[in-house]
C-alpha cells in the first residue's frame, strides 16, 4: 500500500517534471513566435483560392460521410438492441436467407451517392491542374528539393533562396519543381495541396494567398533522416512590398573587411565555400543553401530553427548533434550531400561566422 | 433428412488424383508467372529508347541471329510435345530421346543468348549503360533462367524415367515439365516480337 | 494401403519442425504472427512514446525511422498476413471436408520460408540498423546510399516472404479446386474459403508485379543498373506504379480474410443465415478484381496528369459499392436475430462498425483534391489503422475467440475476453481518431518530431494514451490465453452451435480431420443437419440429431508423412539471402546456402510419397 503510493507520486513527479522541463528550456524548434491559432499549419483554413476549393469539397463530401456512418450505426444500434437474445424469451428466429430487392437498392443508393460526388471532384481536378493564363501575370519560382532543405529560384529577378519563399498576394505563384536526390513533396496546407516533387521530373503547383501573412509548410515525402526538419515559410507581401524584397534579394553580398566578420570570411573561404554560396564573392557552390540574404530569414536549418545568435552559435558547434544528417556519406564530387559535418571550428571562427552572417542582411 | 451423409472413404478418398492436382498447380503458378514477365516486358517497353549516351535497340540487335535461335527454341516445343506424346504410349525410350532432344535445343539456344551478352558487351551495351540496358539485360536473363531450369527439369526427368518413379505417375511429370516448357517458349516469342521485332 | 505413420502427429520441437499436418503449420502460423505482433506493437510503442510531447527526444531520427519503416513491415507481412494464413490453413481444408491441403510438404516449405524471412528481416536490428525508408521504400530513396544494407535486407525480406505467399496460393488455389468433399460445390463453400480463395487469387497476380520491383531495386543498389535513377536516365515513378499495382491488392488480401471470419461469426451468434450469402461471395469477387485497378490512388500527388487522376478517382469510389454491399448484408444477417453477444460476436460488431469509418474516410481519398491535402498525413494514417486494425486485426481476433476451442479443445475466458474487447476498443479509438484531426491540421506522417506551435500536442498525447490502452488490452489476452490452457472451460465438439463442417468433428481434431468424408447436401450443411425449417421459416431442432462423434478405425487413413526437408530449404534460402545482402564477400554464402537449399529440394523430391495417387 505504502509502496504502491510512494510509485505513484513518484509517477506523478517525474510527469509534472518532464512537462515542466518541455515549457522551460529554449526550444529552438518552437513555432509559436512566428504563427498564432490553434493550427497554423490546418489545411482545413484556407488562406487562397486554390485551398478554398479543396476546402468546398472536402467538406461536402465529410458531410455526406458523416449522415452515411449515422445511417449505419443508427442501424446496427437498432438491431442490437432490438433483436438481443433474451435469457427466457422464446422468440422465433425466421431463417431469411436474403433478399434480391434489398440487395438492387442498397447497390445503388451508393452509386448514387458516389455519383454526386464525382461530377464535383472531376471538375476540381481538372481546374486545379491547369497552368495560370498569360493575363494573370503569374510570378514563376523554381522549387529544387535537396536533402534536407528546399532552393527556391527567381528566374525573372535572378536570385536564389532557401526555405523561405515571399509571394505576392493577389495574383497566382506558379511552381517548378524538381528534385537532385530523392522524392520530396512541397505542401502549403493553407494555400493548396501536396504535390511531389521528384528527381528527373518538373511537377507544378500553384499557389495564391488572399492577405499579407506567413504560411507555414514542410515536406510530406518521406525524404530520409531529417525529413521531419524539412520545413518551410511562405511569406505573402503586398504587391510593393514583394517587388522591394526581390530587389533587395538581387544584391550581391559586400564582403566587410575588418573586423571579427572579416576574420569570418577567412574561415568561410576555407571551409564552407565548398557548398555554399555568397552571390558578390568567389564563394559560388550551390550544394547547399545560398547564403547571400541569410541575416534577411527568420530560420535556418531547413526552416526549422529560429534564426538568431544563440541557435546558430548551437549549430556551427555541432550541426548534425541540432539536426539528424548524414554528413560521413557526402561526396562533393559526385554532388551528393546529405547535412553539414562537424567541422570541429573553434569558439573564434564561430564567432566570426556568426559576425559574417549577420551582416548578410 | 440429414445434409451430412457420411460416405465410404475408398469411394471419396481423402486425395483426389494426383497427376490432375499437380496440373492445376502448374497452371496457377504460370498464371502468376504471366504478370511476372508482363511486368518485365513492360519495364522493357517504358525504357526501350531511354539509350542515353549508350547504343540503342537498332544499332545492336541482330535480327538474323536472334531468328535462329528463336527459331530453334521454337523446334524444342515440338521436340517436348513429341516426349509427351511418347510418355503417353508409355515408349520411354522414345520418350527420353525427345526429352534430350528438347534439352538439347534448349541448351543451344542458352549458349546463343550467351554469345549475344558477350557480343553486346563489347559493342559498349552493359546493364549500366543505359536504362534500356539495364531492362533488356534483366529481362532476357530472367527468361534464360527459366530456359535454364526447364533444361534441368527435362534432364531430371529423363534420368528418372529410368528408376521408374515416371511410370508410376502415369507420365504426369513428363506433361507438367512440357506445360512449363510451352510457357517458356511462348514467352519468348512475345520477348522476340515485342524487344526485338517492333521496334518503333 | 499404407498404413498411418504415427510420427505424423507426434509432438515434441521436432514434430514441429518436420510437420506436414496443416492444422500444425496453422498453429505455426498463429503463434509466429501472435510473436510478430508483440516486435510490432513494442515499436509502435516506441513511436507514440517519442511523439507524446513535441520535440520528442526519446528516439533518435535514425532509430524512429528504422521502427516505423520495421513496424509497418512487420504488422503488415508477418503478422495480418500469417494470422489470415494461419486460420485459412487450418481451416480451409476442413471447412471444405478435406484431410489436408493439396501440397502438405509445400505447405511446410511456404511457412518456412516465412518464418526465415521474418528472422531475416527482424534480424536486422542487430547488425547495423532496420530498414529505414518506409515499407513502401520509395525509389530512389531505398535506392540511395548503397553502402548502407540496411534496404538490402528490406528488399530481400520482401522477395522471401513474396515467394513463401505465392506458393501458399498455388496450394489454397489447387486445395479449393480439388480437394472439396462430395457435394461441397463452389457455391457452397462457407464465405471464409471463398475470401481464403480470393486472396490466393490476388497474392498470385500481385506478388509477381512487386517482385520484379524488388529486383530491380536490389539490382539498382547492388549492381549499378538504372531503372530508378533519374539522372542515369531512369524513373523513380516506375518503382511506385509497380509497388502499388501489388500494394493495393495487397490491402484486400489484409481485409478479405477478417470479412470471411466476420460472415462466419454473424450467422452463427445471430441464430440466421448469412443475408444474401451469394452477393456477398460475389461483392468479394468483384473487390478482388477491381483492387487491380485503383491503384494510382496512392500516387494522385505525383503528377500523373487529370486524366488519370480522375479515372483512378472514379474506380477508387466504384470500389466502394461492392464493399457497402458486404456491410448492408452484415446487417441484414443481424437484423431479425437473436443475438448472443459473445467475444467473438463482439469483435465482429466492432470490425463492422470500425471499418464503416475507414471505409467512408477511404471515400475522401478518392476526392483527389481533398486527397493532396490528406495524403503522406496522419489522417491516411488514422485511415489505414481504422482498416488494417480496427478492420482486420478485429475481424482476426473475433477468429480467434470463435475458433480457440475448436484449436485447443478449451474456451477462452469470455469475462477477460469482454475486458480485452472493450480496451482495445476504447484504446483504438483513443489512439487513432485524434490522428484524422492532427492530419487535416497539417502534420505529415514519419515526422520523427513536432514543433510546439502547430497545435499538435494535445491530440498527440491523447494518442500515446490510447496506444498504452491498447498495450493492456493486449496484456488481457495473453492473461486469457495462458489461464485458458488449464482453467478454460472444455469445448466440446460445438460449443456455439456452429453450421460449417469444422464443428462436426472433435476439438481438437484427429490429425486426419475426419474420420469419414463428408458428404455435402446444402450450405452451411452442419446447421441443416441438426436444424430444419418449417413453413414459416423458423428453425425447428431435427429430432434425431446426428452424433457428430465419428471415430472410425484411424489405420485406415494414411496421412503425409512427415519431412525435415522443407525446413531444410528454408534454413538454406536464409543463408543466401544473408549472404546476398554482403555482397560480394557473401558470395560465399549464397553458394552454401543455394547448396542446402538444393539438398532439402532433392532430398524432397527423390522422398518417397507416403500417400499413393487415387487410381
Amino acid at each position: 500500500m505504502e509502496k504502491s503510493r510512494l510509485r505513484l507520486s513518484l509517477l506523478a513527479a517525474s510527469i509534472v517534471a518532464l512537462a515542466v522541463s518541455a515549457c522551460s528550456s529554449d526550444d529552438p524548434t518552437d513555432l509559436g513566435s512566428i504563427v498564432e491559432g490553434d493550427f497554423p499549419q490546418n489545411s482545413l483554413n484556407p488562406a487562397g483560392p486554390q485551398a478554398r476549393q479543396i476546402d468546398d469539397l472536402f467538406w461536402l463530401v465529410f458531410w455526406i460521410a458523416v449522415a452515411v456512418f449515422v445511417f449505419v450505426m443508427v442501424a446496427l444500434l437498432v438491431a442490437l438492441v432490438r433483436y438481443r437474445h433474451r435469457e427466457g424469451s422464446d422468440r422465433q428466429v425466421r431463417q431469411v436467407h436474403g433478399n434480391t430487392k434489398l440487395e438492387i437498392l442498397w447497390t445503388i443508393i451508393p452509386v448514387v451517392i458516389l455519383a454526386v460526388i464525382a461530377v464535383p471532384t472531376v471538375a476540381t481536378i481538372f481546374d486545379l491542374r491547369e497552368e495560370p493564363l498569360p493575363e494573370e501575370n503569374a510570378l514563376m519560382v523554381e522549387v529544387i528539393g535537396h536533402q534536407w532543405w528546399w532552393e527556391f529560384r527567381y528566374p525573372e529577378y535572378g536570385f536564389s533562396t532557401a526555405n523561405e519563399m515571399h509571394i505576392p498576394t493577389d495574383r497566382p505563384v506558379y511552381l517548378s519543381m524538381t528534385s537532385v536526390d530523392v522524392i520530396h513533396s512541397f505542401w502549403v496546407p493553407q494555400l493548396n495541396g501536396k504535390r511531389d516533387v521528384v528527381p528527373g521530373r518538373t511537377t507544378h503547383l500553384t499557389l495564391q494567398a488572399d492577405e499579407p501573412g506567413v504560411y507555414l509548410g514542410q515536406c510530406a515525402e518521406f525524404c530520409g533522416l531529417a525529413h521531419a526538419d524539412m520545413r518551410h515559410r511562405v511569406f505573402a507581401h503586398e504587391e510593393a512590398d514583394f517587388q522591394q524584397w526581390a530587389i533587395d534579394q538581387a544584391e550581391p553580398a559586400v564582403i566587410p573587411t575588418e573586423g571579427l566578420a572579416a576574420e569570418g570570411w577567412e574561415t568561410f573561404q576555407v571551409i564552407c565555400s565548398a557548398c555554399h554560396a555568397i552571390d558578390g564573392t568567389s564563394a559560388s557552390s550551390q550544394l547547399a543553401p545560398n547564403l547571400t540574404h541569410f541575416a534577411s530569414r527568420t530560420s535556418f536549418g531547413g526552416a526549422t530553427f529560429a534564426n538568431n545568435e544563440e541557435h546558430l552559435r548551437e549549430w556551427l558547434r555541432n550541426p548534425p548533434g541540432m539536426k539528424p544528417m548524414d554528413p560521413d556519406r557526402n561526396d562533393l564530387a559526385a554532388g551528393r550531400i546529405l547535412g553539414m559535418p562537424d567541422f570541429g571550428l573553434t569558439e573564434e571562427q564561430i564567432d566570426g561566422l556568426i559576425a559574417l552572417l549577420e551582416t548578410l542582411k | 433428412m440429414s445434409a451430412v451423409t457420411h460416405t465410404d472413404p475408398a469411394e471419396h478418398g481423402a486425395h483426389p488424383p494426383l497427376p490432375h492436382v499437380r496440373k492445376v498447380a502448374m497452371w496457377a503458378f504460370l498464371g502468376s508467372e504471366c504478370l511476372f514477365f508482363g511486368t518485365l516486358i513492360s519495364t522493357f517497353l517504358l525504357y526501350r529508347n531511354r539509350t542515353g549516351d549508350g547504343p540503342t535497340a537498332a544499332e545492336i540487335f541482330d535480327i538474323p541471329f536472334t531468328s535462329i535461335s528463336s527459331f530453334i527454341l521454337l523446334m524444342s516445343s515440338l521436340t517436348m510435345v513429341l516426349a509427351h506424346y511418347a510418355s503417353e504410349r508409355k515408349d520411354w525410350r522414345r520418350m527420353r530421346v525427345w526429352l534430350l532432344a528438347t534439352a538439347l535445343l534448349g541448351m543451344t539456344f542458352l549458349a546463343g543468348q550467351v554469345f549475344e551478352f558477350t557480343e553486346f558487351v563489347h559493342e559498349g551495351l552493359t546493364v549500366t549503360t543505359s536504362p534500356f540496358g539495364s531492362a533488356f539485360f534483366v529481362m532476357t536473363s530472367f527468361h534464360g533462367a527459366h530456359v535454364a531450369v526447364g533444361v534441368i527439369l527435362l534432364l531430371a526427368t529423363a534420368f528418372m524415367s529410368f528408376g521408374g518413379k515416371l511410370r508410376a505417375d502415369g507420365g504426369m511429370n513428363v506433361e507438367l515439365v512440357a506445360l512449363y516448357w510451352h510457357f517458356v517458349d511462348i514467352v519468348w516469342i512475345v520477348i522476340f516480337t515485342v524487344v526485338y521485332l517492333l521496334q518503333v | 494401403m499404407a498404413s498411418t505413420d504415427h510420427t505424423a502427429h507426434r509432438g515434441g520441437a521436432w514434430g514441429w519442425i518436420t510437420s506436414t499436418d496443416h492444422k500444425k503449420i496453422g498453429i505455426l502460423y498463429g503463434v509466429s504472427a501472435i510473436m510478430f505482433f508483440l516486435v510490432g506493437g513494442v515499436e509502435a510503442l516506441l513511436i507514440r512514446t517519442q511523439l507524446a510531447l513535441p520535440n520528442g527526444d526519446v528516439l533518435s531520427a535514425d532509430a524512429y525511422n528504422q521502427l516505423f519503416t520495421m513496424h509497418a513491415t512487420t504488422m503488415v507481412f508477418l503478422v495480418v498476413m500469417p494470422a489470415a494464413a494461419a486460420f485459412t490453413n487450418y481451416f480451409l481444408p476442413i471447412l471444405l471436408g478435406a484431410r489436408d491441403v493439396a501440397f502438405p510438404r509445400l505447405n511446410a516449405l511456404s511457412y518456412w520460408i516465412f518464418f526465415f524471412g521474418g528472422m531475416f528481416l527482424t534480424i536486422s536490428f542487430f547488425v547495423g540498423g532496420a530498414p529505414d525508408g518506409g515499407w513502401f521504400g520509395y525509389a530512389p530513396l531505398s535506392t540511395q546510399v548503397s553502402e548502407v544494407v540496411r534496404m538490402d535486407y528490406w528488399a530481400l525480406g520482401l522477395l522471401i516472404l513474396g515467394l513463401a505467399s505465392v506458393l501458399s496460393a498455388v496450394n489454397f488455389i489447387t486445395t479449393v479446386f480439388t480437394m472439396r468433399a462430395p457435394g461441397m460445390t463452389l457455391m457452397r463453400m462457407p464465405v471464409f474459403a471463398w475470401m481464403a480463395f480470393v486472396v490466393a487469387f490476388l497474392l498470385l497476380f500481385s506478388l509477381p508485379i512487386v517482385t520484379v520491383g524488388l529486383f530491380q531495386v536490389f539490382l539498382d543498389r547492388n549492381l549499378g543498373t538504372l531503372f530508378f535513377q533519374a539522372a542515369g536516365g531512369g524513373d523513380p515513378v516506375l518503382w511506385q506504379h509497380l509497388f502499388w499495382l501489388f500494394g493495393h491488392p495487397e490491402v484486400y488480401v489484409l481485409i478479405l480474410p477478417a470479412m470471411g471470419i466476420v460472415s462466419e461469426v454473424l450467422p452463427v451468434f445471430s441464430r440466421k443465415p448469412l443475408f444474401g450469402r451469394s452477393f456477398v461471395i460475389f461483392s468479394g469477387i468483384a473487390i478482388g478484381f477491381m483492387g487491380f485497378g485503383v491503384w494510382a490512388h496512392h500516387m494522385f500527388t505525383s503528377g500523373l496528369g487529370p486524366v488519370a487522376e480522375a479515372a483512378f478517382a472514379l474506380t477508387t469510389m466504384f470500389i466502394a459499392v461492392p464493399t457497402g454491399v458486404k456491410i448492408f448484408n452484415w446487417l441484414g444477417t443481424i437484423w431479425g436475430g437473436s443475438i448472443r453477444f459473445k467475444t467473438p460476436m463482439l469483435f465482429s460488431l466492432g470490425f463492422i462498425a470500425m471499418f464503416v469509418i475507414g471505409g467512408l474516410s477511404g471515400v475522401t481519398h478518392s476526392i483527389v483534391p481533398a486527397d493532396t491535402q490528406q495524403h503522406d498525413t496522419y489522417y491516411v494514417v488514422a485511415h489505414f489503422h481504422y482498416v488494417l486494425f480496427g478492420g482486420a486485426i478485429f475481424g482476426l481476433f473475433a477468429g480467434v475467440y470463435y475458433w480457440w476451442p475448436k484449436i485447443t479443445g478449451r474456451l477462452l475466458h469470455e469475462g477477460w475476453g469482454k475486458l480485452h474487447f472493450w480496451t482495445m476498443l476504447i484504446g483504438f479509438n483513443l489512439t487513432f481518431a485524434p490522428m484524422h484531426i492532427l492530419g487535416l491540421a497539417g502534420m505529415p506522417r514519419r515526422t520523427y518530431r513536432y514543433p510546439k506551435g502547430l497545435g499538435f500536442e494535445f491530440w498527440n498525447f491523447v494518442a500515446t494514451v490510447g496506444s498504452y490502452l491498447i498495450a493492456v488490452s493486449i496484456l488481457v489476452f495473453l492473461w486469457n490465453w495462458w489461464r485458458s490452457r488449464r482453467h478454460g472451460e472444455v469445448a466440446g465438439n460445438d460449443p456455439w452451435d456452429g453450421r460449417t463442417l469444422e464443428w462436426t468433428i472433435p476439438s481438437p481434431p484427429p490429425h486426419y480431420n475426419f474420420a469419414t468424408v463428408p458428404t455435402v447436401h446444402s450450405e452451411d450443411s452442419f446447421w441443416h443437419d441438426k436444424y430444419r425449417e418449417d413453413e414459416a421459416g423458423i428453425a425447428v431442432p431435427v429430432a434425431a440429431a446426428p452424433t457428430t462423434l465419428d471415430t472410425a478405425a484411424e489405420e485406415d487413413i494414411h496421412m503425409p508423412s512427415p519431412s525435415y526437408y522443407p525446413a531444410l530449404s528454408g534454413f538454406g534460402m536464409f543463408i543466401a539471402l544473408i549472404g546476398f545482402v554482403y555482397l560480394p564477400v557473401g558470395l560465399v554464402a549464397v553458394a552454401a546456402g543455394l547448396m542446402v537449399t538444393m539438398w532439402g529440394l532433392f532430398g524432397w523430391a527423390m522422398e518417397p510419397l507416403t500417400r499413393e495417387p487415387h487410381e
